[in-house]
């Protein structure tokens, strides 16, 4: 009943948006193609959808955020730990990566066209650029929390280097990795769609907005950002609250 | 004996730091003058600077950056409004919370850029659309914020204030309020994040006629490069000066003066 309850008051304001929206494409007098009605839109996304168009669109727009994501995992994690372990190279990175890391990664987007071109490569090496950042900074953060008794206690008792690289310092930073590869991968989404659009790729949820633009679809522009509103919501409560359930949740190391 | 030390430390970390980044800048000058690239896409530093000192002299410069400022603030300025009294409704009655975080969480993870070509149609090339992106890009990270600080306010604090015969408006202005200040701050230097995000890509999108996005899409199309490159050191040198100069300061006025950094959290 409770749930009901939610449910129900959660509806609301969805139904007063949808209302209102309805209310303003058949008497506000705005041209229905910039104001479609609801009903439009609906059937537009179906008729999308069934085509197999934003499906398609989805994919390779979902391709490129997790070539690029994952590129920067690996280089931002991989940077990340050296610059933990070791002060020469911190003190070495940190200036730069401070400047870089606040410039806004879409800004970079057509000096990415100049010298890569148009189309996927641009796109993929400009997400990897811009999420990889957040990886760095905070891999770094989780490799310098890691206590160091921790560590003098494993040298004590005689591990190795590489057991204590994999068995203490990993473990020890892996929460600050994951949420820095959460903040990474929230990064890319955000800055993706716009990426498409400036750099023409052929086949892309942003592609498909802008494309959209030209031709005055409205109802096309809304359908796709229907489609990525979901895809973000996914993204968000699947994939990486599942992640840290499993492994950093269950290992003890943060509450759930 | 641990002073010299010190000093000696903060040296060369200093020294190491100033080697990065020289190290960096001559990777780019041997890459430029190799010709490996063009000149006309990798620019040699010396070419980037005049470009920097020449647009600083034009004066040009500073309306552009005026404007992509202004456009920032007003969307705060917006987005806090409407935030603020939203995220404390929600942080205080249960009903107004279960009506609109459904909402705010289908909202929330729609890139706000992704809206662009959609406020350009309704709304024309120009201002009011990019002040909407920046307003779109800030003002659910606000309320979210300032919904999680009002519900972690310590219960403590508000029976003992309404035990001691507050009225409900003493109880928003002196319990409430300042409790959730942390949050709202700190729901601030990311929303400016992402609002700084939104404005450089909205105005490349929407390329109204100020700007500093305009000012790398023109570049764009002219092929000048150092203009981009030049563009793109004084957007991260103005991104550093707000965070640092005003956000961090106005943490440290508020949040670390009343000894509430510990419930500051992002």
């Amino acid at each position: 009943m409770r749930r009901f309850l939610d449910i129900a008051l959660g509806c609301i304001p969805f139904l007063l948006l949808f209302a209102a929206w309805q209310l303003l494409s058949v008497y506000g007098g705005f041209p229905k193609k910039l104001v479609p009605e609801l009903g439009q839109i609906v059937s537009t996304f179906a008729r999308l959808a069934m085509e197999g168009i934003l499906w398609n669109a989805a994919v390779s727009t979902l391709y490129r955020l997790l070539l690029g994501f994952m590129l920067s995992a690996v280089i931002g994690v991989v940077i990340g730990i050296l610059m933990g372990r070791h002060k020469a190279i911190e003190d070495a990175l940190l200036p730069l990566i401070s400047f870089v890391y606040p410039i806004p990664g879409i800004a970079y987007a057509p000096l990415f066209v100049l010298w890569f071109g148009l189309g996927d490569l641009p796109a993929i090496l400009l997400i990897a650029f811009a999420s990889t950042f957040a990886v760095i900074m905070n891999t770094w953060k989780g490799v310098k929390s890691v206590k160091p008794v921790w560590v003098k206690s494993a040298e004590i008792m005689g591990a190795r280097n590489v057991d204590i690289f994999w068995r203490i310092v990993l473990p020890g930073a892996l929460p600050f990795i994951l949420s820095g590869l959460r903040l990474g991968l929230a990064s890319a989404w955000r800055i993706l769609v716009a990426v498409e659009m400036l750099m023409s790729v052929k086949v892309g949820l942003g592609w498909m907005i802008f494309g959209s633009q030209t031709f005055l679809n409205t109802d096309v522009m809304l359908a796709t950002i229907a489609l990525i509103g979901l895809i973000g919501v996914v993204l968000e409560k699947q994939v990486f609250e599942q992640i840290e359930r499993r492994t950093v949740v269950r290992w003890g190391m943060v509450r759930g | 004996m641990s002073a010299s030390n010190k000093t000696a430390y903060a040296w060369s970390t200093l020294l190491r730091g100033i080697a990065g980044l020289v190290c960096a800048l001559l990777l780019w000058e041997v890459f430029a003058r190799s010709g490996l690239y063009s000149k006309a896409l990798t620019p040699p530093l010396w070419t980037v600077a005049i470009r920097l000192k020449d647009m600083l002299a034009d004066g040009a410069i500073f309306m552009h950056t005026g404007v992509t400022i202004l456009r920032v603030i007003v969307g705060l300025i917006v987005s806090f409004a409407i935030a603020v009294p939203m995220g404390m409704l929600m942080g205080t009655s249960r009903t107004v919370e279960r009506m609109f975080s459904p909402l705010l969480s289908v909202l929330m993870p729609i890139p706000s850029l992704a809206w662009v070509p959609l406020f350009v149609l309704w709304l024309g090339i120009g201002n009011s659309s990019t002040v909407l992106v920046v307003i779109y890009a800030s003002v659910f990270t606000l309320t979210y914020n300032t919904w999680t600080g009002a519900r972690a306010i310590n219960q403590v604090w508000t029976k003992s204030a309404f035990v001691m015969g507050a009225n409900s408006r003493q109880l928003l202005w002196n319990v409430m309020l300042p409790g959730t200040m942390p949050y709202v701050i700190s729901g601030l230097r990311i929303a400016f994040g992402r609002a700084w995000i939104a404005v450089i890509g909205g105005e490349l999108l929407a390329s109204p006629d100020w700007g500093l996005g305009k000012i790398i899409f023109d570049a764009r199309e002219f092929l000048e490069t150092e203009s981009m490159l030049a563009a793109l050191v004084i957007i991260g040198l103005i991104g550093i000066a707000i965070e640092k100069l005003f956000l961090r300061r106005l943490e440290m006025a508020t949040i670390d003066r009343w000894g509430m950094a510990q419930g500051a959290s992002n």
